[in-house]
């Protein structure tokens, strides 16, 4: 990676990102791909994040769905840890609480595949600037 | 196949769920069978909205209109009106009061949360290992404009304006530190971020420092323009291995994308950012101990002044931030300080992130604007206590804070509140407590940790600290006298006198908080010789009451001392020599035999 030489040619990288994470939502041509953020602050690796972010990684694979997966930090609800967050394309995030191996297969099988919620949903309870 | 195009949220938080949840969930299950649409609509529970006083709470997903106060006898119009018409049922709905217009528009009608993130805005939407997501979310974008577009007076003036003060307890104005700093002539001057969050139950900055690193590095490096200093050190715990490795990982992107380094985005701006490692010592948070440590000194304090500011790091003026503190900056040279001092009360501006734990429902990290009550934080943001027990107080400022009570519940949580109140910020910790909850106990437990953190340096920490913790311990165990409280109250006014740094000056605080909130506890102990909770076992007996007693022998197999003897059919006794009082034979009991006194 070349260095961001000046203001201008971060916002440029921006728009770049932006924008290619934008295609990748528009671009569904068969398969929607999907993103799935999962927490994996030290508490939540600690409730099993590790456990359910390589059974979902797998169960993709197997089960041939294309979806993003990534990891990314402490969502606020540790009483709900695993928690998974799913953007399915053109629709708001939803996050998911207690998201072990059953209820990860519960979540792919149903919210994935069909688009049907399942218990557990964790309403966002929160604001933030951008 | 048919996509359900439409969900039914029913929040099942234990507070909604106290109030017809079942019947609620049921008549709409049975209207939507009524209906024919179990196909073509979802009906599903979800955790806590945060909105209890409001409760029970359902959301239309993805239409976001939220229905409160709702009534088993409202499913039908829900289902009819809104599920199958497509119109809202406006009596329902959620407004908050002053948007209350002609309009009741789905914006209108929005839910208002409580809780505004802008030091955790990244935290749990970013992967914190891959720089580029950060920058999609306006990451260094705050850096390259200071850089380019404004002087270091003209960037600590947007820091003073917005009203930021410190996160880590004491609430010293950011913009203001920076100032002194930056007046401080040197050659070399130094950054730090204090990541060596040392409170029991506070786990913010690691939080931040796990979630969003590249937030805390572009704070460090404005900073750094700021005050004029080329080199950046974070003091970080061992303890946080995780959050090191994606520290290091978020220094190694920021130098390959030029963000540190020399001549940082075509400036004539030069700075970089080390690593240190702490070993874990309570007093190694205050920032003079923290820079002896760094230094590869004992973790000691030493009397202010000299403040960092003049003389820190090997004798260098240094700047010593907090990690929520620098994470809010970005966002406020971005947004600007009308913006963020538009959030919070007169004195106390932005939001602070609280650990929230104890007998509460939703244990979590949420960040709410300064100014909330403590009544929204614990009822409808933590969803209330635990087994709907009784809410008794709230800890917060770790062992250099206070508690609060029950009439302490509607006010205002800013700096000086906190303080007004015998209680203080501190770096977030929140720690509720119920009814079954010691007092002299809690204050004991604080003592405990001080006593074993104390650094050492100043007779009335090392001494006085332990003599408290003594005399807590005499009172727990219905040894303590009148006199004690007497006693309390003036070590603890001689040593927040007396001590060398912040952290001893503040060590009695539970102590003279419990004194003054609790004080029939205390007197309960001394004089009745009883804990009113429960908690203080030398204090309680276990009796089986004849009546009850069938004989079953449940109790003295589930006894680990062989303290209960009894014939099978016959009325078992405890011997309360033997008698440990772990309260095993209590939980096994079918028939209320055993009781505690």
């Amino acid at each position: 990676m070349p260095k961001v030489k000046n203001p201008d040619e971060l916002k440029n990288l921006r728009n770049q990102l932006t924008a290619r994470a934008g295609k990748k939502q528009d671009d569904k041509k068969h398969k929607d791909p999907v993103v799935i953020k999962i927490a994996m602050a030290t508490c939540s690796i600690a409730s099993g994040a590790r456990d359910t972010f390589n059974f979902i990684t797998a169960a993709l694979k197997k089960r041939n769905i294309d979806a993003i997966v990534t990891r990314t930090g402490c969502m606020g609800y540790c009483y709900a840890e695993p928690t998974i967050e799913i953007t399915l394309p053109g629709t708001e995030p939803v996050v998911f609480g207690q998201v072990d191996q059953t209820k990860a297969d519960e979540i792919i099988e149903k919210y994935l595949k069909k688009g049907e919620l399942v218990d557990g949903v964790i309403p966002k309870n929160y604001e933030s600037p951008w | 196949m048919t996509v359900k195009k439409k969900h039914i949220l029913v929040c099942n938080g234990t507070s909604c769920q106290n109030v017809a949840h079942d019947e609620i969930f049921n008549n709409l299950k049975k209207e939507l069978q009524n209906h024919g649409l179990e196909e073509s609509a979802g009906l599903v529970r979800t955790a806590c909205f945060g909105l209890c006083e409001k409760g029970p709470v359902i959301e239309i997903f993805p239409d976001k209109v939220f229905y409160v106060q709702v009534k088993p006898e409202d499913a039908k119009e829900i289902v009819e009106e809104h599920i199958i018409r497509g119109k809202p049922v406006k009596r329902l709905l959620y407004n908050e009061p002053e948007t209350i217009s002609g309009k009741e528009s789905g914006e209108k009608a929005r839910f208002k949360r409580k809780q505004i993130r802008i030091a955790l805005r990244n935290c749990g939407v970013i992967d914190p290992e891959n720089i580029e997501e950060y920058i999609s979310r306006y990451g260094y974008e705050a850096l390259g404009r200071v850089l380019d577009e404004m002087t270091p007076s003209d960037t600590i003036r947007i820091i003073k304006d917005s009203g930021l003060r410190g996160r880590g307890g004491a609430g010293f104005p950011t913009g203001l530190k920076w100032e002194l700093a930056r007046n401080n002539q040197n050659d070399q001057k130094y950054v730090v971020c204090n990541a060596d969050e040392g409170d029991p139950g506070a786990f913010m900055d690691r939080s931040i420092l796990e979630g969003d690193p590249h937030s805390v590095i572009e704070a460090m490096a404005i900073c750094g323009y700021c005050i004029g200093a080329g080199k950046g050190l974070v003091y970080i715990r061992a303890e946080y291995p995780l959050a090191i490795e994606r520290l290091k990982i978020a220094i190694n992107q920021a130098k390959e994308f030029g963000f540190l380094g020399r001549n940082i985005l075509d400036s004539d701006f030069h700075f970089d950012i080390e690593i240190r490692y702490g070993a874990g010592a309570f007093v190694c948070g205050e920032e003079t101990a923290l820079i002896h440590s760094m230094e590869g000194g004992r973790g000691e304090p030493t009397l202010k002044p000299p403040f960092p500011a003049q003389s820190g790091y090997l004798g260098k003026p240094t700047n010593v931030n907090n990690v929520e503190t620098f994470a809010n900056v970005p966002v406020i040279i971005l947004k600007g300080a009308k913006w963020f001092s538009s959030i919070g009360t007169e004195k106390s501006k932005g939001t602070k992130v609280f650990a929230l734990a104890g007998k509460i429902n939703n244990v979590g990290l949420i960040e709410v604007p300064m100014g909330i009550t403590l009544r929204e934080v614990i009822f409808e943001i933590g969803g209330g206590i635990r087994n709907g027990k009784k809410f008794k107080a709230v800890q917060t400022g770790g062992p250099s804070g206070g508690c609060l009570t029950g009439k302490h519940l509607d006010l205002p949580i800013d700096y000086e509140t906190l303080v007004a109140a015998g209680s203080m910020m501190g770096s977030g910790g929140m720690i509720v407590m119920d009814e079954d909850d010691c007092m002299v106990d809690f204050a004991k437990f604080f003592l405990d940790f001080t006593v074993e953190e104390s650094c050492g340096k100043c007779t009335p920490c090392r001494i006085g600290n332990k003599r408290l913790n003594e005399l807590l311990d005499k009172i727990c165990k219905g040894n303590g006298a009148m006199e004690d409280i007497e006693r309390l109250y003036n070590l603890s006014i001689v040593i927040k006198d007396t001590a060398l740094c912040g952290l001893g000056q503040s060590s009695p605080n539970p102590v003279l908080a419990t004194l003054n909130h609790f004080r029939n506890e205390y007197e309960a102990h001394i004089i009745d010789k009883k804990c009113p909770a429960g908690v203080c076992k030398a204090l309680m007996t276990y009796e089986i009451v004849e009546e009850n007693c069938v004989g079953c022998t449940a109790c003295a197999r589930a006894c680990p001392v062989g303290a209960i003897t009894g014939e099978r059919k016959e009325v078992h006794r405890i011997d309360p020599r033997l008698c440990i009082k772990c309260g095993a034979c209590l939980e096994k009991c079918k028939f209320n035999a055993v009781i505690v006194n």
